[in-house]
């Protein structure tokens, strides 16, 4: 019906008229609104008491006194444990970019511009995991992990995580059809050894992918909530996003049986969900240029 | 692999050369070592392993076709491939329709910053994945709190648990899915217009095309490639459901049961039952449709392809 209509309008301005532009932008206003009203909401949810989020509008602006005290119910939460759960996400978050990017950079230049025997075998295990999604690995990953008594250990959240297919990829494609050859010839000529060549050549002029690997991967981990909700049993080794099912489970609101005295109010919970999506949140507004370029379209495309 | 062959420098000495290719490969070996043992660890050890234990009893011995025989004949096997596929059903549609509607009218919006301004907005949500995102929508659904109370009312929702009643579900995942997720597809299909090459469309339109043919002759068509891609991705991630109904099980007291999805169903079984073979024979019935749809693109996509 609508479908087609709005290009139409608005690409040819002079021709379609004023009724095909009005419809594409109540498309783009209706779209806009539904994603942009629940971040919005949220961001004024955590600066009300608990009352006025149920009765004043929901848009109207909390206060400051509200917000401290929502944030003290937040991070004084079963002693405090809020403030571990975030540094779990971190230490998890960022341990597995580290080894990422010390696994996958050196990874994606091999695959692209080395010849050794095993390289078209990995390059085709790195695009089948590569597509199937990260989620579908966890429970024979968990099976696994068990059988070597690793279940419970950072290393058991970290480890999975910093095999990613993905990023090797990205690295790959840049590597084969950024960096020419003949300048990595000429740096051997000149007596580079191989490792100089990929540590002082190579390397340098591969910064813009490498910040790419680091940002889905940094993101992806960040927001991982499968995989270490099923290998980590112990409450004090949660990341946030799994904290918060423990927080949802202490909102009498959401689960009437568990008004008690550590219980946590709505505007708590909102609270508690921008704090966890802070971080990432922080790293898409640093780098919603790139994001929105239609850069990473090209990233995968060639 | 011919590409390489072609850029090897100029004639040396072919003992030289030998030399130069021998230590080239070991140093390949040598720059691929961890990411190997990774892919090994994480990628093909436990699918191995998942096999095994699918194909055996707890007590190791072989069980043929046992275990999927029993997870199949399970009563809540059924229900939740019922739950996956109507969900699925929802999402992709809403995702192909409104993906490729909004890409073309951002595409189209010639007032650069604006573009990139819609383009943010969409893409903005993606930071909310996983279970941020379901708690967010946990609040917008409920009745009591929602910013968007007056609709819910209009539609005769006065609770929360009115609005979660079973028949909702597909469609409150499929709008949580789409919320997160439709941003990111949008920058992507937009990106892929922008690759259209501006003679061809201009050479359309000297050729009498309007705007509409230019779209479904010309920027369909050459989207045609990325909306497959979307779609497969989709349904592969899509058949994983597991954190909303998981969230929203706890969030209701159990009206959505905990077993909703396969993954869930998986995740009673090693968990609840202790049973791990037929967590794995889950998985692995998970893990093949997963496998099939991306062995489709990487052998029939020519997408990925380089060599």
């Amino acid at each position: 019906m609508t479908t087609t209509a709005p290009p139409r309008a608005v690409r040819t301005a002079g021709l379609a008229g004023w009724s095909g532009r009005t419809i594409a932008g109540v498309v783009l206003l209706l779209f806009t609104l539904f994603f942009l009203i629940p971040i919005l909401w949220l961001l004024l949810a955590a600066g009300k008491s608990a009352r006025a989020l149920l009765v004043q509008n929901p848009f109207s602006p909390g206060t400051w006194q509200d917000l401290a005290a929502n944030w003290n119910q937040l991070f004084g939460f079963q002693g405090g444990a809020v403030g571990g759960w975030v540094g779990n996400s971190a230490l998890y978050a960022l341990g597995a970019l580290v080894i990422t990017l010390i696994a996958g950079i050196p990874a994606g230049y091999a695959l692209a511009l080395t010849e050794f025997r095993l390289r078209r075998p990995l390059l085709i295990l790195t695009l089948v995991v590569m597509l199937i999604p990260n989620t579908a690995l966890v429970l024979p990953i968990f099976l696994e992990l068990n059988t070597v008594g690793l279940i419970g250990s950072p290393l058991s959240v970290i480890l999975p995580m910093s095999f990613f297919p993905f990023g090797v990829y990205l690295a790959y494609i840049y590597f084969s059809t950024s960096i020419p050859r003949d300048l990595l010839a000429a740096a051997r000529i000149d007596g580079c050894s191989e490792i100089q060549v990929f540590a002082r050549i190579a390397l340098p002029l591969a910064a813009p992918v490498v910040a790419l690997v680091a940002f889905f991967s940094f993101v992806q981990n960040w927001n991982n909530f499968f995989l270490p909700f099923v290998m980590l049993p112990s409450s004090d080794g949660y990341p946030i996003q799994v904290g918060l099912t423990t927080l949802l489970s202490s909102t009498p609101a959401f689960n009437p049986s568990s008004a008690g005295s550590d219980s946590v109010q709505l505007p708590t919970l909102a609270l508690a969900t921008i704090v966890s999506v802070l971080p990432v949140l922080l790293v898409f507004l640093f780098s919603q240029r790139f994001l929105v370029s239609g850069l990473t379209a090209g990233g995968t495309k060639e | 692999m011919a590409t390489e062959a072609g850029v090897q420098p100029a004639p040396v000495a072919t003992g030289a050369r030998r030399r130069r290719n021998s230590t080239a490969s070991a140093i390949g070996y040598v720059f691929v070592s961890l990411y190997a043992l990774l892919a090994l660890a994480f990628g093909v050890l436990p699918a191995l392993y998942a096999v095994i234990l699918a194909f055996t009893t707890g007590d190791g011995a072989f069980a043929g076709f046992d275990n999927f025989g029993k997870v199949i004949a399970d009563f809540r096997f059924g229900p939740a491939v019922v739950h996956v596929a109507l969900y699925l059903l929802v999402w992709l549609i809403a995702l192909t329709v409104f993906v490729v509607v909004l890409s073309l009218v951002v595409h189209a919006i010639r007032v650069r910053w604006l573009s990139t301004a819609f383009r943010f907005v969409f893409y903005l949500p993606g930071a909310l994945a996983g279970a941020s995102s379901v708690l967010l929508w946990l609040f917008v659904l409920d009745p009591t709190a929602s910013p968007v109370s007056g609709i819910l009312h209009a539609l005769g929702f006065s609770s929360f648990v009115q609005v979660i009643s079973p028949a909702n579900l597909p469609v409150i995942f499929a709008i949580i899915a789409f919320w997160t997720g439709a941003g990111g597809w949008i920058v992507i299909m937009y990106g892929a217009l922008n690759n259209i090459s501006n003679d061809v469309m201009e050479a359309a339109r000297i050729d009498g095309a309007n705007a509409l043919q230019i779209a479904l002759r010309i920027q369909l068509p050459m989207l045609r490639k990325w909306i497959s891609y979307m779609a497969v991705m989709s349904l592969a991630a899509g058949t994983q459901l597991f954190v909303e109904p998981q969230l929203l099980s706890q969030a209701s007291n159990a009206v959505v049961p905990n077993s909703y999805s396969l993954n869930q169903l998986a995740y009673q079984y090693a968990f609840q039952q202790n049973d791990f073979n037929g967590a794995a024979a889950i998985s692995i019935l998970l893990l093949v449709v997963a496998l099939a749809l991306s062995a489709v693109f990487v052998t029939r996509g020519g997408l990925f392809e380089k060599d």
